[in-house]
């Protein structure tokens, strides 16, 4: 049962699904991850989503989007989970489109969204200093100069580091680190003078870096909104950013679902399919029902957020965000782990496709946060 | 949505004039709602009066069709309704095994002479039902059940027991499975029959558990006599209607889970551990655990929301069983949850809450929550079978 609510969305799932199965299949994954530390993605792949209206998706009809949301949105980033494809729609469109929305002047906007939408640029948004995701412990600093900005500092997990056209990077403007104020975010072209970048190959076969800004000269349009960003929209980002993540997550969680349920079907020991077994039947219920329960979260966090009016439960964005990541995270885990103990042997090797998704899955978990930062969050947000 | 706007206002103003201004925004515990009967034992002198209100118009049961005494209320109706009862703080007005239970059973597979004389006294609260299922060697195995019933020509004659009878020995009457035909398949020989608690040779006796209450009986049949128009459906159709029942019973249960949120449980911690200067639970353990509770029970609570839309008139079927499992698994998770709150305060046997909780004795009743209507193991046989083919 996918996210999608609407007819619309059902229809946008189901294309989605066929486009990737076609086109960005686990196949395609294999024979990326052997160059992946030179490039992100594939180009022509971008340009045939950018020609579906992909990199639009949640932009307003208005702006030159399809107007479809983030619920929108999430139904094809559910998808990308599922079949493991790689694009850049995670760092373009879930994390770049929407850092330049709630953060960018109409100007801005104007000049930047329509590139993006037809396809020919692409963006990754870094944040990063540490191993821990911690929104305001921004130290990479960004000072004014009589022409614009002079940057410092270093960042690390930015994704498709490789291959993106422009670097949004989260730069502290005043205060120090940890403060909630004084953080802006700078849009740099990824072959700006003085910008280094490390590859970092992490286990999902995915490209990610780390880039070390020395001393980057940026023209004063360079910061989005002219200014320090308000706390409260960097923080919308990050709340849309991990509803969107929950529904990668939770269509990774499908898929390894779906997967070892045909397994149970299929594989035999003691003359029996081993799926016969109550030992796995109960747990094989036992996580379809808490897929059920992400599955709701991750809907209902989409729509507080889209601020649709059939999410009515009283619920905040913000405390559903993190409610929904944490959950999708907790349920992830729980599926790639009993994906790989079901399949037994097999499972452990690298030629069955049933071990790329515990990898694709804890690199997802860590960005912007995982369960441990969620639950912290969550208490906070409700006042314990 | 005009007719939608009319019905609210209809409503609001039916409302305003006939809920017991004692009875508004007081949170009667679920144990305490009103069951109606013969002897009815209400907690508040205006509940018999709120009921009687409501069932005057239907809304007892608002979905019910109206040529039964039911509401005849739209889906969206019945939703507003609900709103409107919410806004002024009016409580259940009625909550009982035959709405909950028999009610759907009577309007898919009994007679028409069946519907037209139990169906109006339900929504009336005048007959309270109980439910003879469970005997001591048919629990999980529901379908061994022994209790035999002979033919009699037009009546049959039942011996046998039932036990984990909900409030057997203060109900009027039974719905009860019995054994009409020995020599046939386990599943093709029962049938689901209905008889007077007077009846002679019936015999409820209570059950003490651990929580020290007793809301189950043993119940012993001694040569009972059954009419036959009693029997609802076919001789052998019994299991089909105990398991359309079962899905009905189980969506119930499960609903316990929802009625506290975390944040709830929350405040009470505050109030007991305190905070640092940050505003964190001075209570890193107990803090985490809260917020996992949050988000499950907000989880579970938009799954029944979204099953409700969505679900069909015939019930949530195989979808009755995950909701059970995770609904009744969460209840004990928050009984858990008080006593961590709470601490050894809330294992004294007369320790009262701030809304009057008795923590010890529901911490124990909850426990029953994951056995009663079919445990959580058989619930997840269910699942593995019946959703996921297995």
């Amino acid at each position: 049962m996918p996210l999608a609510l609407t007819e619309e969305q059902e229809m946008l799932s189901r294309s989605a699904a066929e486009f990737l199965a076609d086109r960005a299949s686990l196949a395609q994954f294999r024979t990326w991850r052997e160059r992946s530390h030179q490039q992100a993605f594939d180009p022509e792949l971008w340009r045939e989503i950018a020609g579906m209206g992909w990199p639009g998706i949640a932009i307003g009809e208005e702006q030159g989007g399809a107007g479809l949301g983030l619920a929108g949105l999430g139904v094809v980033l559910e998808q990308l989970g599922r079949h493991l494809s790689v694009t850049p729609m995670n760092s373009t469109v879930l994390c770049g489109v929407t850092a330049i929305q709630l953060l960018g002047r109409a100007a801005q906007q104007a000049a930047l969204l329509p590139q993006v939408i037809e396809g020919s640029r692409t963006i990754s948004l870094a944040w990063d200093e540490r191993p821990h995701f911690d929104p305001f412990g921004v130290a990479t600093a960004a000072r004014s100069t009589a022409t614009g900005w002079l940057l410092n500092g270093c960042k690390r997990g930015v994704a498709d580091v490789s291959s993106v056209d422009w670097l949004l990077v989260v730069c502290r403007l005043e205060g120090a680190a940890g403060d909630r104020e004084g953080l802006g975010v700078f849009i740099v072209p990824r072959n700006a003078p003085r910008l280094r970048i490390e590859v970092t190959p992490m286990v999902d076969g995915r490209n990610y870096g780390e880039i070390v800004l020395e001393g980057v000269e940026l023209g004063a349009e360079a910061l989005l909104g002219g200014a320090a960003a308000p706390a409260a929209a960097l923080g919308r980002l990050v709340d849309v950013i991990n509803a969107g993540l929950a529904a990668e997550l939770l269509g990774i969680s499908e898929e390894a679902f779906a997967r070892t349920l045909r397994y149970l079907k299929d594989r035999s020991q003691f003359g029996k399919p081993i799926g016969s077994y109550q030992a796995l039947q109960h747990r094989a219920a036992h996580w379809f029902v808490e897929l059920q329960l992400a599955r709701s979260l991750v809907q209902e966090a989409l729509l507080a957020l889209d601020a649709d009016p059939s999410s009515s439960l009283g619920l905040q964005g913000p405390a559903l965000a993190s409610m929904a990541k944490a959950k999708a995270s907790q349920v992830a885990e729980l599926a790639t782990n009993e994906a790989i103990q079901m399949h037994g042997g097999i499972g452990m090797t690298d030629a069955h496709d049933i071990g790329l998704y515990i990898k694709r899955a804890r690199v997802l978990e860590q960005a912007f946060g995982d369960q441990n930062h969620h639950l912290d969050r969550l208490a906070s947000l409700q006042g314990y | 949505m005009q007719d939608l706007d009319a019905f609210r206002h209809d409503v609001r103003h039916w409302l305003e004039a006939h809920c017991p201004p004692a009875l508004r925004g007081v949170a009667i515990p679920i144990g305490d709602l009103y069951t109606g009967g013969r002897h009815p034992k209400p907690l508040y002198p205006d509940q018999p009066a709120w009921c009687a209100a409501m069932a005057s118009r239907g809304w007892t049961v608002p979905e019910w069709p109206a040529e039964y005494g039911g509401g005849g209320l739209s889906r969206e109706q019945s939703a507003v309704l609900r709103e409107e009862m919410r806004r002024v703080g009016a409580p259940t007005p009625l909550f009982s095994f035959g709405i909950s239970m028999l009610g759907p059973v009577l309007l898919k597979f009994g007679s028409e002479a069946q519907k037209r004389r139990f169906l109006p006294e339900i929504v009336r609260g005048e007959i309270r039902w109980c439910q003879g299922y469970s005997e001591p060697n048919s629990g999980s195995d529901l379908a061994s059940l022994m209790t035999r019933a002979e033919d009699r020509g037009d009546h049959y004659l039942v011996n046998g027991q039932k036990i984990w009878t909900s409030h057997g020995d203060e109900s009027d009457w039974m719905f009860c499975l019995v054994r009409t035909n020995p020599s046939v398949p386990k599943h093709e020989g029962i049938s689901f029959v209905l008889f007077d608690m007077r009846t002679p040779g019936v015999t409820a006796r209570p059950i003490k558990l651990i929580s020290g209450a007793s809301p189950f009986c043993e119940v012993f049949f001694d040569n009972v006599r059954v009419e036959k128009s009693h029997r609802v459906g076919e001789e052998g159709q019994g299991w089909a209607i105990a398991t359309y029942l079962l899905s009905h019973e189980r969506e119930m249960i499960s609903g316990l889970g929802s009625l506290i949120s975390g944040t709830a449980l929350a405040q009470r911690a505050l109030k007991i551990f305190g905070a640092d200067a940050a505003g964190k639970l001075r209570s890193g353990g107990l803090r985490h655990a809260l917020a996992r509770f949050e988000l499950d029970s907000a989880a579970f609570r938009i799954t029944l929301a979204q099953a409700a839309r969505t679900r069909h008139a015939a019930g949530m079927g195989a979808m009755a069983s995950a909701v059970k499992y995770f609904g009744t698994e969460l209840n004990k998770r928050r009984n858990e949850l008080h006593l961590d709150i709470e601490g050894a305060t809330a294992l004294q046997w007369e320790a009262r809450g701030p809304a009057g909780e008795a923590w010890a004795s529901d911490w124990l009743r909850s426990k029953g929550n994951s056995i009663e209507g079919g445990t959580s193991e058989i619930q997840l046989n269910i699942i593995a079978k019946r959703v996921l083919g297995l």
